[in-house]
């Protein structure tokens, strides 16, 4: 099998590290959707705790 | 209150999974028609009247392996609708005997299954007289079944008792099952080949090699797959 | 807490990765006999071979949780194999590549790697339906670790097997090419090992500080909240984060 010259072989090296960064990005965006849904989440909690233990009801909160 | 000794549960639960078949008739009768109603598939499909070599060793382990899985997957259906997991886990018998008569079982099966599938393919498909390969034959089945069972009766435990068990139980025995229908398959081509040549030793030790393996997997991790 | 040791990780991982592709680039030598083509082997056989001891690692943290009956362990496992899955993609897609390139075929039966990878991959492509299917938290977890440590010791067993089988047919230019490197290529093949490697950790303690995260925010709003904030526990593949344990 005869090396194949640079011009044939050069976009199937590319492609090859091209689908391996894509791959490696694609996860980091998926896990990005993830983080800021527990951001949000994390914010309605800290209005929750506001509210239940802000302007005095007298009730036990916890 | 001490365990029963081994050998009678293990025969008490034999005894009950082998007249439970022979009543319902569940599994076997499926399993033999399959491989017939396949054989005449790849007659068709193939466009060949008669195979030798690879080509037939091929065609008779991948029917053997879908025809097994059918009875993979009823293996521990009754058990599972019918309570009978329960009663074993109350009973004080060792639970690596269920693992054990589970496998007999379908040990059982598979040979029965053998009994009708290998004439067929003799009489249907197979060019080369099976007289001369009969005996080679007949170890790599005893090996391959041996490993179809372990497997099988660890996939079946797996996936009995998941909602989407009858399309989890081929998704998960089948690449399980690629080395021993690759192992058997390698070993009978000589066998089935128009001048017939000798029974590769080297793919019988990797046969029994997997199937000792997978046993002592098996054996190992049972227990975690019974409790509730 | 999984997120400590994580900037350093993921900065040695770029500095790794980062030198590696300048080297594969600029510094290995083209091969005399594959040409520029066999570059891609330095990104596919490190993933690969890092899969691979991900899908192990991953039988054997299943291996502590059955002993220890920790539902943390059942987490690391789960994240070791679904970060091995994607990388097990990135090698069937490389491999591929490499395939049309060498032969002109998208795919070659005579590639012992390429072969026995896919058979693993479909083997645990089924582990996400398997835990999805069981409803039971607990038993979801007993069952998924025993298909991991099944599945793992299967690893190593199907790639000896496969091996065997093609030994004879075609020269295995994969392995070959990997067994005898000269000096130069194999400075950068070990180290585009290394980088792998480091990836992998990085996005298995990345994966684990989400999760980690989601379980703690869990615990506190059930702390906070009291019962009208617990949404009903919808069925799903992922390992019970509410068993992670809460606010430290």
């Amino acid at each position: 099998m005869a090396p194949l010259p640079l011009h044939t072989a050069g976009p199937y090296v590319a492609a090859a590290y091209i689908v391996f960064v894509a791959l490696i990005l694609l996860y980091v965006a998926i896990m990005a959707g993830k983080l800021s849904r527990i951001e949000r989440e994390l914010g309605e909690l800290t209005e929750l705790a506001q509210r239940t233990r802000g302007p005095g009801d007298g009730q036990d909160a916890l | 209150m001490s365990a029963p000794p081994t050998r009678t549960v293990l025969a008490a639960l034999l005894r009950k999974d082998l007249r439970v078949e022979l009543r319902s008739f569940e599994s076997v009768p499926a399993m033999a028609l399959f491989s017939v109603t396949t054989f005449v598939l790849f007659h068709f499909g193939l466009r060949q009247d008669s195979l030798t070599g690879d080509l037939a060793s091929g065609v008779l382990w991948v029917t053997l392996l879908f025809a097994s899985v059918l009875g993979i997957n009823r293996l521990f259906v009754a058990d599972a609708e019918q309570g009978g997991f329960d009663g074993f886990l109350l009973s004080p018998a060792d639970r690596s005997t269920l693992l054990l008569a589970k496998a007999l079982a379908l040990l059982a099966y598979l040979v029965v299954l053998e009994l009708v599938a290998v004439p067929a393919f003799a009489l249907l498909l197979l060019e080369p007289s099976i007289g001369p390969a009969l005996p080679g034959l007949l170890v790599v089945l005893a090996l391959a079944d041996i490993g179809v069972a372990v497997i099988g009766t660890l996939v079946g435990a797996l996936a009995v008792r998941t909602r989407a068990r009858d399309l989890l139980g081929p998704l998960l025995s089948l690449p399980m099952l690629v080395p021993v229908v690759l192992g058997a398959a390698r070993a009978t081509e000589p066998l089935f080949a128009t001048h017939a040549g000798a029974l590769p030793l080297r793919w019988l030790a990797i046969l029994a090699l997997y199937d000792l393996v997978f046993a002592l997997i098996a054996f190992a991790l049972f227990d975690f797959l019974l409790e509730d | 807490m999984y997120g400590k040791r994580l900037r350093g990780l993921a900065l040695s991982t770029f500095v790794a990765l980062t030198l590696t592709l300048v080297l594969v680039l600029f510094w290995a030598p083209n091969d005399a006999y594959l040409g520029f083509l066999q570059k891609i082997f330095y990104i596919h056989v490190p993933l690969a071979i890092v899969t691979l001891c991900g899908f192990i690692a991953g039988g054997v943290m299943a291996i502590q949780h059955l002993r220890t009956r920790d539902p943390r362990w059942d987490m690391r496992s789960y994240v070791a194999i679904h970060i091995s899955l994607v990388f097990g993609v990135a090698v069937l897609i490389t491999g591929s590549i490499w395939a049309k390139g060498a032969w002109g075929h998208w795919w070659v039966w005579d590639e012992p790697t390429l072969v026995s990878f896919l058979l693993i991959m479909l083997l645990y492509a089924t582990y996400q339906p398997l835990r999805f299917a069981i409803e039971d938290p607990e038993r979801q977890a007993r069952s998924a670790s025993v298909f991991a440590i099944v599945a793992g010791v299967f690893v190593p067993i199907n790639f000896a097997i496969v091996r065997l089988s093609t030994a004879y047919v075609h020269p295995r230019t994969l392995s070959n090419i990997s067994g005898n490197l000269p000096g130069r290529m194999q400075v950068v093949f070990y180290l585009a090992l290394v980088s792998v490697a480091l990836l992998w950790v990085t996005l298995w303690r990345y994966e684990m500080t989400s999760k980690h995260a989601s379980a703690q925010l869990r615990a506190l709003k059930r702390l906070l909240g009291g019962d009208e904030d617990e949404a009903p526990a919808r069925r799903s593949a992922a390992p019970s984060v509410t068993h992670l344990g809460g606010v430290r």
